[in-house]
């Protein structure tokens, strides 16, 4: 392999029913950063799907600046073996030197398949990349070489942490985690440069076949896969009170979640408890709101990545595991932080 | 029918990770067991067992000491054990892993190829897929619920996405990865143990690979590289401020998520 030949920055831009996945616009963010460290700057979005044209312009004004399309009905609904075959070939005709894929259930299942395909390294579930020199510091008899995808992800259920590099095979993959990285703010009206491709579909033994797609209809959401968490205590007073909550929830697209006393007092449902008795959740960020923070409590939600408590007593303990804590009054705080979060936000697009 | 489970022997995160006084991970005071979806796998397996009379192999690569999984992957029921275990294979990354046990289950019959979706050491979910994409078999990712028609040659499974599920079919042999929700694992019985012990295990070096180069083993045949790793220091206290007013609090809690990327 020259690897050489491998040039620019390739995104897996990811749809379900004909809707990019939020991680695709993620994904270009990032690309577009990484493509500013590089000789070639394009960024380009791989689309895979049936009937998904219509989808290019968005990938556009999130800062694709060429979208290879592969569109066939056999692409309709994510199978394995036609979306790596589809990707594969994407990768052998136009050589990226990067390929990065949302670490998704999709992403999870397509990136190895395809890093196994065409022979190279795939690293999983980044949540930092950067352009640098590998090794990072110079060695003796080691060849440093430049301008190396440097993929960094935790490990060991979060609790180490470990940078990647992939110096000797193309392209150089990672899977992202999603929510991870930041969207551009979309350019209205921005074109990208479409290429049409279809290395051709013919079935064998790999191909599955869909029986069934049922979507989810849960009543009460899933506080372990909530990437926001707004969870009340005791000290949110009343079961009519929560609705302040839900509403800091509802402008950040989290879930509300809560203590055992909260349980125990019949205000929330059993499945909404974090803690040792409850459920242990690891969301990007977790608002403890109202919570003492028992040590019970603590171990269900001090692996969060992001803690925030609010609580009128300064000597909680919520307050020794809190990455920012606040002294003070939720009932002030915590409508006013609603409003202000909702205009920041509007204010973003 | 023959199922193989791959099984993976890694060190215990759930009963609390334990750390050294520098705040540093202590590998070596947490107890190795067998990796939860990798069990869970092994229960689907055993259920195929009691169904229909299906044969199971665990097979697990790793250090001399991860017999002790196979053994007890016995105890629960499993018939027959493999131990993929050389020096030459140390280091290796998830291409190299893959390519090291796709060597070894290729001197092996199965239908169907269980492995567990992730482990907690690693968490990649990458070794199952590319096991698959190297004997060239169908994968089925995110499994919860695997049903079998052994007349027809295939099964049927359900198969887990973020907002929804698919049932999917595949032409077996396949290699289906499992999520701890095809259930909870069963217990070792005495009977089991005891017969554990009295079973042997198979032990395969370098040498027993089948069709696997070298270039494609262990560190030298891993395409990605460590540049650093270490052990995140265990969190300190953070921030605490107790601000005159609502809005002071806002403003401040408005600028740290704007900082941290939230909003």
């Amino acid at each position: 392999m020259s690897l050489e030949e491998y040039k620019g920055v390739f995104i897996f831009a990811q749809q379900v029913d004909n809707e990019l996945s939020s991680i695709a616009l993620e994904l270009l963010g990032k690309a577009k950063d990484l493509a500013n460290d590089l000789d070639e700057k394009k960024v380009t979005a791989v689309l895979l799907g049936d009937n998904v044209g219509g989808l290019v312009d968005t990938l556009a004004e999130y800062g694709a600046d060429r979208v290879i399309v592969v569109d066939d009905p056999e692409l309709k609904d994510y199978r394995t073996e036609p979306y790596t075959h589809a990707l594969a070939s994407v990768i052998n005709e136009y050589k990226p030197e990067i390929l990065l894929v949302g670490a998704t259930a999709i992403g999870r299942d397509l990136g190895p398949r395809v890093s196994s395909r065409v022979h190279t390294g795939l690293t999983a579930d980044c949540t930092q990349l950067d352009i640098g020199d590998f090794p990072l510091e110079p060695k003796e008899g080691v060849e440093q070489k430049h301008k190396q995808l440097l993929m960094t992800r935790p490990a060991f259920g979060g609790n180490t942490i470990a940078t990647i590099a992939c110096p000797d095979f193309r392209p150089q993959m990672a899977t992202v985690r999603p929510g991870v990285m930041q969207k551009i703010a979309p350019v209205k009206g921005a074109k990208a440069e479409v290429v049409n491709y279809n290395p051709g579909f013919a079935e064998n033994d790999c191909y599955t076949k869909i029986l069934e797609i049922v979507k989810a209809v849960s009543e009460v959401e899933d506080i372990q896969e909530a990437k926001i968490l707004v969870s009340g205590g005791r000290g949110v007073g009343s079961p009519e009170n929560f609705k302040i909550l839900e509403d800091l929830a509802k402008v950040l697209h989290g879930t509300v979640s809560c203590s055992r006393a909260v349980v125990d007092s019949g205000w929330k449902p059993k499945d909404l408890q974090v803690g040792q008795t409850g459920k242990t959740v690891r969301p990007k960020v977790y608002f403890a709101i109202g919570i003492s923070g028992a040590i019970q409590h603590v171990a269900g939600m001090e692996e969060s990545d992001l803690i925030i408590a609010i609580n009128k007593d300064e000597n909680a303990p919520i307050f020794d595991v809190a990455d920012y804590g606040v002294v003070g009054d939720l009932n002030k705080i915590v409508p006013a932080l609603t409003k202000k979060i909702e205009e920041a936000l509007a204010a973003k697009g | 029918m023959k199922v193989v489970v791959c099984i993976k022997q890694v060190p215990d995160t759930k009963g609390g990770v334990k750390f050294k006084p520098d705040g540093t991970l202590d590998r070596g005071a947490m107890l190795a067991i067998m990796n939860p979806d990798d069990k869970a796998g092994l229960e689907a397996a055993l259920k195929l067992k009691d169904e229909y009379g299906a044969e199971v192999t665990v097979l697990t690569m790793g250090l001399p000491k991860a017999e002790a999984v196979l053994r007890e992957a016995m105890a629960m029921g499993a018939d027959k054990a493999v131990l993929v275990t050389d020096r030459v294979l140390g280091g290796a990354d998830t291409w190299a892993t893959s390519s090291t046990i796709a060597g070894a289950l290729r001197n092996l019959d199965y239908d169907l190829i269980i492995t567990g979706r992730q482990a907690i050491d690693g968490d990649t979910a990458q070794v199952g897929p590319q096991i698959s994409e190297h004997l060239g078999l169908p994968v089925i990712s995110y499994a919860e619920e695997i049903k079998v028609d052994e007349k027809a040659k295939k099964v049927v499974v359900k198969r887990q996405f973020e907002d929804r599920y698919h049932m999917v079919e595949a032409k077996m042999p396949c290699l289906i990865t499992a999520l701890a929700e095809l259930g909870e694992p069963r217990y070792m019985t005495p009977g089991g143990i005891f017969d554990a012990f009295e079973k042997d295990v198979t032990v395969w070096g370098r040498p027993d690979l089948k069709d696997v180069d070298d270039s494609n083993l262990g560190l030298k045949g891993s395409p990605t590289q460590i540049a650093k790793a270490s052990d995140k220091v265990k969190k300190g206290q953070g921030e605490k401020v107790a601000p005159d007013s609502a809005d002071e609090a806002v403003e401040y809690l408005v600028g740290k998520l704007t900082e941290k990327h939230v909003i």
